[in-house]
């Protein structure tokens, strides 16, 4: 089964990253971006049972590694949920 | 005083705390792999700078969920120290150990310079031998060094008197310019509400010795034996 | 399994970048068509940046030996003894064409081969310094490039944990299209403890430790052997990709083994990757070997033979071990968590036999290999070099006003603060550096010894363009006068020779004459050439770079407590200037900035009294008779004495009275070797001046330090005077300016 994790900072804590994107794309003539946030895509591939098995292991991961909830939220979402939204090729 | 020095995958300011404790201090000092568990026989555990598994996911998260740092928790419980700087602090928010996080510094690059920290706290075991306000010279040398804590968190750190250091300027004013990495209010360096875990930025180990600029961060090893040896925890062991 | 491997013919070969002659002398000693892994081998080996083909005959010439050299040329990196059973092993290398073409990985990576040279001579490294050259910052293109390179140096050094403490960052137009990312590291170790690329040890198990094998960097090799084009974005996907963290395991791993006696031989994949390893390391030690390739370990699916050996991903070496030692060696890299895999046997006979799944795909004598081509083709000086020489710089009119332009040439991005640069990266981790970058010299002390090594890399493109045997040689000069002014013997070079393209007659003249002015300048001085590197090919769509040899020297001081760096101390200091006061207009950098006119003679070059100069430096900083010692090189004297004045912590000021036979901005601003200020305190002035009298070189006082103003006058007139914070500012922001 596959997953994807979008891990962002949380709303509210400054994005310098995402702030100096939004410079550098402005610069080039992006000047309608309001907003821009960076964040990263962690990609995992595991072998279990049942989707909310995988689910919730995945949740876990999330909660123990993969996410710092002091700054970052995150989201998890299944190769299916991706295909369904024309998200993945 | 027995000092044990952490190493991970990826730190590199282990053997520059080893010469400090044992070249410059004369205490008695050991490496620690991080895959071990028992640290019965060290009052003193550091936690020291570089890159621990390369800081590849978030500086310190891995190495914050490692045996030796799991460890840790009794090792405190038990009355030990512990000294976490620049990699180290930002192992011990990963682990929970200290609160808050350290971010990506505000200006999106590395910063290798040396600041002044304006001394807030002078009741820990580290900084006992300090004066309130008095200010020290140490470098830092991090890309992610931003300190941030929730406006919770911050009002917490302020009523246990939990922030040690602040970055100032040398005549000790905390100002916006003397901040190099945008962290909340100008923190360097906080400590457990016992004040026997002190995490912070800058390096003391880069600061022991008048041959590399400043002495100013033998003072909290100094304070920290101090301290040990006042209260007999030293002597008893 | 992959599909069959292409036919070998001789269109094929040229495509691989072998020369119908160079085919034709291979398949004459094989005696058969090689097979394409084979002819891959070959197509590596011989190219230009492995087989140094167009400049062995010339780097002969440069002296290599001395009573203190323990390994010259021709290995991993050069190492010479510092005493107490210490050695320094360091050397030089270029990262040119990947950083161009992806600035940020090429530049890391850059970073990652010179610290795996070092550490696999046994060598914990010490020290970073980077050459960069790029073209004018008012292209925004160019300022990206800046930006990536230094990140790039930044995050791989810092991750690594190896202080970056010197270099230098110059700026021309030349460089625009091909810009220079020269990378000098430099290591300790044990005299007794310096570990070599050879595959000694018939039976000996060969090891492929570190990182898995993927197909990137294939054919980075011949692309360094080649120019750029339009093209060149489209080569992006052989740009390798780095990772510090993998590296800082196996150089612990590596040294763990050393240390435990387990290993024999060892040598970095690098360019050409295991092809390199697997033919050079037997061709040294007059043996052969045997692999098994598909026991390498790979991070892709289906690679050929021909990818699996010339794949140049990062942070891989090749361990020849002890016999009876591999569970040592597997348990020793296991613990660092890193791959160490038995891939074959040291054998007799010389050859290298590939294998895939026991099928031969290749089967060479390794001498073969190892003896590509030499060519010695035809010099001939460029024709337009007479009207550039003809050029008369005094034919120009003098600047209406002395302390502008002094002003203009401190805020010149090659002369402003490198602070930007420096503050990304950590410069103290192992603390050692003793001064840190910001004078002329990186001073890092040997912990246990009373002694500290000084290191610096200089180069003049523009000087080396005009007269490239005089300006080699003063690039030598001044970098071992760098290493003089703070107190240390130099005690050897290392090279990194930057050049056009090899195949034509004039960038062959400038190579040949840069080498002979090297060679010189190091004999003259006494010290040993013990490594360097060649990159031809630096040109874009025909237009070659500046010709731009970057010399690294490190030097000893017996002391590490009696140093000096290049900023006045404080007032009432008198101010000396020691050395010929030759200069000249022809190339400088103030020519370039006031006038933008590249041309002129550069100044003479007397080596004896550069030598004497250098030693009376040196004998005054020992005896701590000075407060500061400098070296005057781009911007003349006047940039020199204001880097004095402003460049330490506390800005000092200065008035001094200069030699009035010249013009004003021939004085000020023109450039030369030779030449040293440096301060006195009062008290140490009769004993400064007696030794001065016992070197028996040329100097004399030429001001006194103090107040908040630089003052210079010609004689009795005063040219400049201006205030000290107006030339901090300049200085300051001379270059980040450009970055904001």
């Amino acid at each position: 089964m596959k997953f994807r994790v979008l891990v962002r900072l949380k709303p509210g804590i400054l994005d310098v990253q995402g702030a100096a994107v939004r410079k550098a794309l402005a610069g080039l003539g992006f000047t309608e971006v309001s907003d821009l946030r960076v964040g990263k895509v962690i990609e995992i591939e595991l072998d279990t049972a049942t989707a909310d098995a995988a689910r919730a292991r995945v949740g876990e991961m999330c909660r123990q590694l993969l996410a710092n909830p002091v700054l970052e939220d995150y989201t998890i979402e299944m190769a299916d949920d991706l295909a369904r939204r024309g998200a993945v090729r | 005083m027995r000092f044990g020095v952490v190493v991970f995958p990826g730190t590199w300011s282990d053997c520059d705390f080893h010469y400090v404790i044992s070249e410059v201090l004369h205490q008695p000092v050991k490496y620690v792999w991080h895959r071990e568990r028992d640290l019965d026989d060290l009052d003193c555990v550091v936690l020291p700078g570089g890159f621990s598994y390369g800081d590849y996911l978030r500086a310190g998260a891995v190495a914050g969920r490692s045996p030796v740092v799991d460890a840790l928790r009794d090792f405190v419980a038990r009355g030990g120290h512990v000294l976490g700087s620049c990699n180290g602090f930002q192992i011990l928010c990963e682990a929970g150990l200290l609160p808050g996080a350290l971010m990506r510094n505000e200006c999106l690059q590395y910063r290798c310079q040396s600041t002044h920290l304006v001394v807030e706290n002078v009741e820990t075991a580290f900084t006992r031998g300090l004066r309130p306000g008095q200010v020290l010279t140490m470098p830092i040398s991090h890309g992610e060094g931003k300190y941030h804590a929730d406006p919770e968190a911050l009002r917490t750190l302020k009523a246990r008197r939990q922030i040690v250091f602040r970055y100032g300027e040398a005549d000790g004013r905390v100002t916006r310019t003397a901040n190099p990495n945008g962290s909340l209010e100008n923190i360097a360096g906080i400590v457990n509400p016992e004040g026997t875990v002190l995490g912070l930025m800058p390096h003391p180990e880069r600061a022991a010795e008048a041959a590399m600029g400043s002495t100013d961060g033998l003072l909290l090893f100094q304070s920290l034996l101090g301290s040990l040896v006042e209260d007999g925890s030293f002597l008893k062991r | 399994m992959t599909e069959a491997p292409p036919k070998v013919t001789l269109d094929l070969a040229r495509d691989s970048g072998l020369t119908a002659e160079e085919y034709d002398r291979i398949t004459s000693r094989l005696g058969r068509e090689p097979t394409y892994a084979e002819l891959g081998l070959f197509a590596a080996l011989w190219s230009e940046h492995c087989a140094y083909k167009h400049s062995r005959a010339y780097l002969s010439r440069l002296p290599t030996e001395g009573p203190r050299v323990l390994q010259g040329p021709g290995e991993n990196a050069g190492a010479i003894d510092i005493g107490d059973g210490w050695a320094v092993v360091f050397k030089i290398e270029s990262h040119n064409h990947p950083s161009f073409i992806e600035p940020f990985q090429g530049a890391a990576t850059g970073v990652g081969g010179i610290l795996r040279d070092i550490f696999t001579m046994g060598a914990r490294p010490i020290a970073l310094l980077d050459s960069l050259r790029f073209g004018e910052l008012d292209d925004p293109k160019t300022r990206r490039l800046v930006e990536g390179v230094v990140s790039g140096i930044s995050w791989y050094g810092n991750c690594f944990g190896c202080p970056t403490v010197g270099g230098e960052v110059a700026f021309a137009p030349e460089y625009a299209g091909n810009p220079l990312v020269n990378v000098m590291c430099v290591g300790l170790v044990r005299a007794d403890q310096i570990f070599r690329a050879r595959a000694e040890g018939v039976g000996n198990p060969v090891f492929y430790v570190g990182n898995k094998t993927g197909r990137d960097g294939i054919h980075g090799a011949t692309m360094a052997s080649a120019t750029f084009d339009e093209s060149a974005a489209e080569r992006r996907p052989t740009v390798q990709v780095g990772d510090p963290f993998t590296e800082k395991l196996l150089l612990e791993a590596c040294l763990e083994a050393m240390k435990a006696g387990a290993v024999v031989g060892i040598q970095d994949m690098g360019a050409a990757g295991l092809a390199c390893c697997t033919s050079e390391m037997p061709a040294r030690a007059g043996t052969g070997m045997d692999v098994e390739l598909s026991r390498v370990p790979q991070r892709e699916v289906g690679m050929t033979p021909y990818e699996i050996l010339l794949s140049e991903s990062q942070e891989r070496m090749l361990l020849v071990a002890g016999r009876g030692r591999e569970d040592d060696v597997r348990r020793i890299f296991a613990k660092w968590e890193l791959d160490a895999v038995e891939i074959g046997r040291v054998t007799a006979g010389g050859a290298l036999t590939a294998r895939l799944s026991g099928e031969v795909v290749a089967h060479v004598p390794v001498s073969l290999l190892a003896d590509a081509p030499k060519y010695t083709k035809p010099t001939a000086p460029p024709g337009w070099l007479a009207e550039r020489l003809a050029f008369d710089p005094l034919t120009l009119p003098e600047p209406p006003d002395y302390g502008e332009a002094l002003l203009a040439l401190c805020a010149s991005p090659s002369i402003g603060s490198k602070e930007w640069v420096f503050r990304q990266y950590d410069q103290q981790v192992g603390i050692n550096t003793l001064v840190l970058p910001g004078s002329d010299a990186a001073v890092l002390r040997v912990k246990g010894t009373p002694r500290a090594l000084a290191v610096s890399t200089d180069g003049n493109g523009r000087h080396v363009f005009l007269d490239p045997r005089r300006g080699a040689a003063m690039a030598v000069c001044e970098a071992a006068r760098n290493v003089s002014c703070s107190g240390a013997t130099p005690v050897g070079v290392t090279d990194c020779m930057n050049f056009g393209s090899p195949e034509r007659p004039e960038i062959r003249w400038q190579f040949a004459q840069a080498i002979d002015g090297i060679a010189e300048a190091c004999r003259a001085l006494e010290i040993p050439v013990v490594g360097g590197n060649v990159s031809f090919y630096n040109e874009t769509s025909g237009q070659a770079i500046l010709p731009t040899p970057i010399i690294g020297v490190v030097g000893v001081l017996e002391d590490a407590g009696r140093r000096a760096t290049q900023w006045f101390k404080g007032a009432g200091h008198r101010v000396a200037l020691l050395g010929l006061e030759h200069a000249s207009l022809g190339g400088s950098e103030y020519l370039w900035r006031a006038h933008r006119r590249l041309g002129g003679r550069l100044a003479p070059l007397d080596l004896e009294a550069e030598r004497k100069v250098q030693a009376a430096v040196r004998a005054a900083v020992s005896a701590g008779l000075v407060t500061a010692a400098h070296d005057c090189s781009e911007g003349g004297l006047a940039v020199a004495l204001a880097e004095g004045c402003v460049t330490g912590r506390e800005p000092v000021g200065l008035e001094a009275a200069l030699d009035a036979s010249g013009r004003g901005d021939h004085v000020l601003f023109g450039e030369g070797p030779s030449r040293v200020i440096v301060a006195v305190e009062p008290p140490r002035v009769r004993e400064f001046e007696a030794l001065m009298a016992e070197s028996a070189i040329p100097w004399r006082w030429i001001g006194t330090t103090g107040g908040d103003r630089l003052v210079l006058r010609l004689g009795t007139k005063t040219i400049v005077d201006v205030a000290l914070d107006r030339i901090e500012r300049a200085w300051r922001s001379g270059f980040e300016r450009h970055m904001a």
